[in-house]
């Protein structure tokens, strides 16, 4: 192609968006609501992933310690975890702190147990974290068989659930997001269909007067793109805008430490880049899928 | 210039168009297509430039093959033909100067080429002082020579027209006949089908008649030999 041609290409793809005003209002819409709600869901997936990884980190094996254990014992038992393959940071929790937080997490209720103070029925405990998460599991196991180990907990069965929420969750954003993608695309390929039905004589006479295929496919290619580029600028603007009001909120609201969001900076930045991307891509294949047809001949 | 031989045309729905046609058009010649309505003028016109294949036989238009040409060379070989048509087929949204220009935009000419041959041609047209109107704005045997315009402007080898005075009256259609007269006189083949009883008889060449999709007759300066 001619570099003077392209210029006419830009200028004839930009013409027909404005010509064919409603259709293009229409086309655009379309894909302004499929990226709406595929930026959406990114920003959700993101965050559960970012989410999902956090728990993972915070996965921990509460030791309880036999209550018949002396300070020898309890620093065996020490240096055997310690000695356990996989274990990241071992913190101790002697039994007065346990029943300190315990009661202050009680509030006045927890004045009660104040008595207990003298005969605290309460564990001491070791909190075990492993370097990788999926292997909580077996550390624990290999914990549960050594000696002076009452008891061991984690949180096996609910982050498993957590787990498996999150793929799902994952799995159900990416066949939305393939579902939508296609709806917009099949719409942005009946919309330039219709102009191109409408330009159906202009395109007889190229072809007439001996224009190459590749020549009048341009500037459908980038009216395609157009569509494309011009739908997502608003998903852009207000997933952003919003989310980055979002975060801001959420950074004042204090206790929420249980969930880190994601911050807006570069988050909001991956999304657009995602978002005009697959809004040109869209609108480029609705756009040569429609002209393949009318090429033949 | 244009060799048809043993030319077969069924569309798709099974109708036999073209039934064994063998045809020489030489180089400078001005040929009239007549024959009555549904003979197959129209088909063999639209395989000269490849709207439609031929079923069976060869086209040898300037040492190409129609019959079997690589689709990606069409665009090519129709630069060397020019095609008009009963209903001009003008874009309504392009003044007369850009209508012309249009057929070498599209074949990437440069602008200042295209400057100098499109007020060339629409002097051979007569339509130089109209340059800037739109389609709407003229009448039709203007907007015929418009068609004219744009299908010499990229100097076709050969001119094509099916039935190019169908919709237009006799005074007109006489305009349109001295034009077409003068380009052949430049050296360009023109083939041409018509029912055009009067023009065939008067502007005396070689006509070509077809019946039933095959040559009924053939003769130089031959005569309409239908009643309409
Ligand atoms: N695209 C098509 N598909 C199927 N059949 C067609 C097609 N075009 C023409 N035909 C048929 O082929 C035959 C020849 O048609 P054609 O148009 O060549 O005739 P014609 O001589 O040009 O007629 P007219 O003088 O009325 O223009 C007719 O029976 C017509 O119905
Ligand atoms: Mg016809």
């Amino acid at each position: 192609m001619k570099g003077r041609s392209l210029a006419r290409h830009i200028s004839e793809g930009g013409k027909n968006l404005i010509r064919n005003g409603w259709m293009t209002f229409a086309s655009i819409s379309a894909v302004t609501v499929m990226l709406l709600v595929v930026g959406a869901f990114l920003l959700l997936i993101m965050n559960v992933n970012h989410f999902a990884s956090s728990l993972e980190e915070d996965v921990e094996v509460r030791v309880f310690v036999d209550i018949t254990a002396s300070e020898t014992d309890q620093g065996e038992l020490l240096s055997e975890l310690e000695n356990i393959d996989g274990v990241d940071a071992i913190e101790f929790v002697p039994k007065e702190e346990g029943l300190d937080s315990l009661i202050a997490s009680l509030g006045d209720q927890g004045d009660i147990f104040e008595t207990l103070r003298d005969e605290n029925p309460l564990n001491d405990v070791f909190v075990v974290q492993a370097e990788n998460p999926e292997e909580t599991d077996l550390i624990a196991t290999d914990i549960e068989e050594l000696p002076h180990v009452e008891n061991v907990e984690y949180g096996s069965d609910i982050f498993e659930q957590l787990f498996a929420a999150t793929s799902l969750i994952r799995t159900i954003g990416l066949f939305l997001i393939l579902g939508l993608m296609f709806t917009a695309m099949f719409l942005i390929a009946n919309t330039i269909k219709l102009t191109i039905i409408a330009r159906k004589r202009e395109i007889q006479i190229m072809k007439l007067v001996g224009a190459t295929n590749g020549f009048i496919r341009w500037p459908f290619f980038i009216e395609g793109l157009l569509l494309g580029v011009l739908g997502a600028l608003i998903p852009i603007t207000v997933l952003a805008y919003s989310y980055s009001r979002f975060y801001s909120s959420m950074g004042t609201a204090t206790g929420v430490e249980f969930f880190q969001f994601l911050p807006t900076n570069p988050l909001a930045m991956q999304m657009a880049v995602l978002l005009l991307g697959i809004g040109a891509f869209v609108g480029v294949w609705g756009s040569m899928m429609s002209v393949r047809k009318f090429l033949r001949v | 210039m244009i060799h048809m031989k043993d030319v077969w045309k069924t569309y798709p729905n099974g109708v036999m168009a073209i039934n064994g046609i063998n045809i020489d058009i030489e180089k400078g010649e001005f040929v009239y297509v007549v024959g009555p309505s549904g003979a197959g003028k129209s088909t063999f016109i639209k395989m000269m430039y490849r709207e439609e294949k031929p079923t069976r036989g060869d086209i040898i238009i300037n040492r190409n093959n129609l019959a079997k040409v690589k689709e990606r060379h069409i665009p090519y070989i129709r630069r060397n033909m020019g095609v008009i048509f009963q209903d001009f087929k003008l874009l309504p949204n392009l003044s007369v100067y850009e209508n012309v220009a249009f057929a070498m935009e599209v074949i990437e000419e440069s602008k200042t080429n295209i400057r100098k041959k499109v007020m060339n041609v629409l002097e051979i047209v007569r339509l130089k002082n109209k340059a800037r109107f739109f389609p709407h704005e003229i009448s039709g045997g203007e907007q015929q020579r418009v068609a004219i315009a744009r299908a010499i402007v990229n100097n076709p080898a050969v001119l094509i027209a099916d039935e190019p005075t169908g919709n237009l009256d006799p005074e007109t259609s006489w305009e349109i006949m001295h034009i077409l007269e003068e380009i052949n006189d430049r050296g360009t083949t023109i083939v041409m089908a018509t029912h055009n009883k009067e023009i065939v008889n008067t502007l005396r060449k070689r006509v070509i008649a077809i019946e039933e999709g095959r040559i009924a007759r053939d003769e130089q300066k031959g005569d309409y030999g239908y009643e309409r």
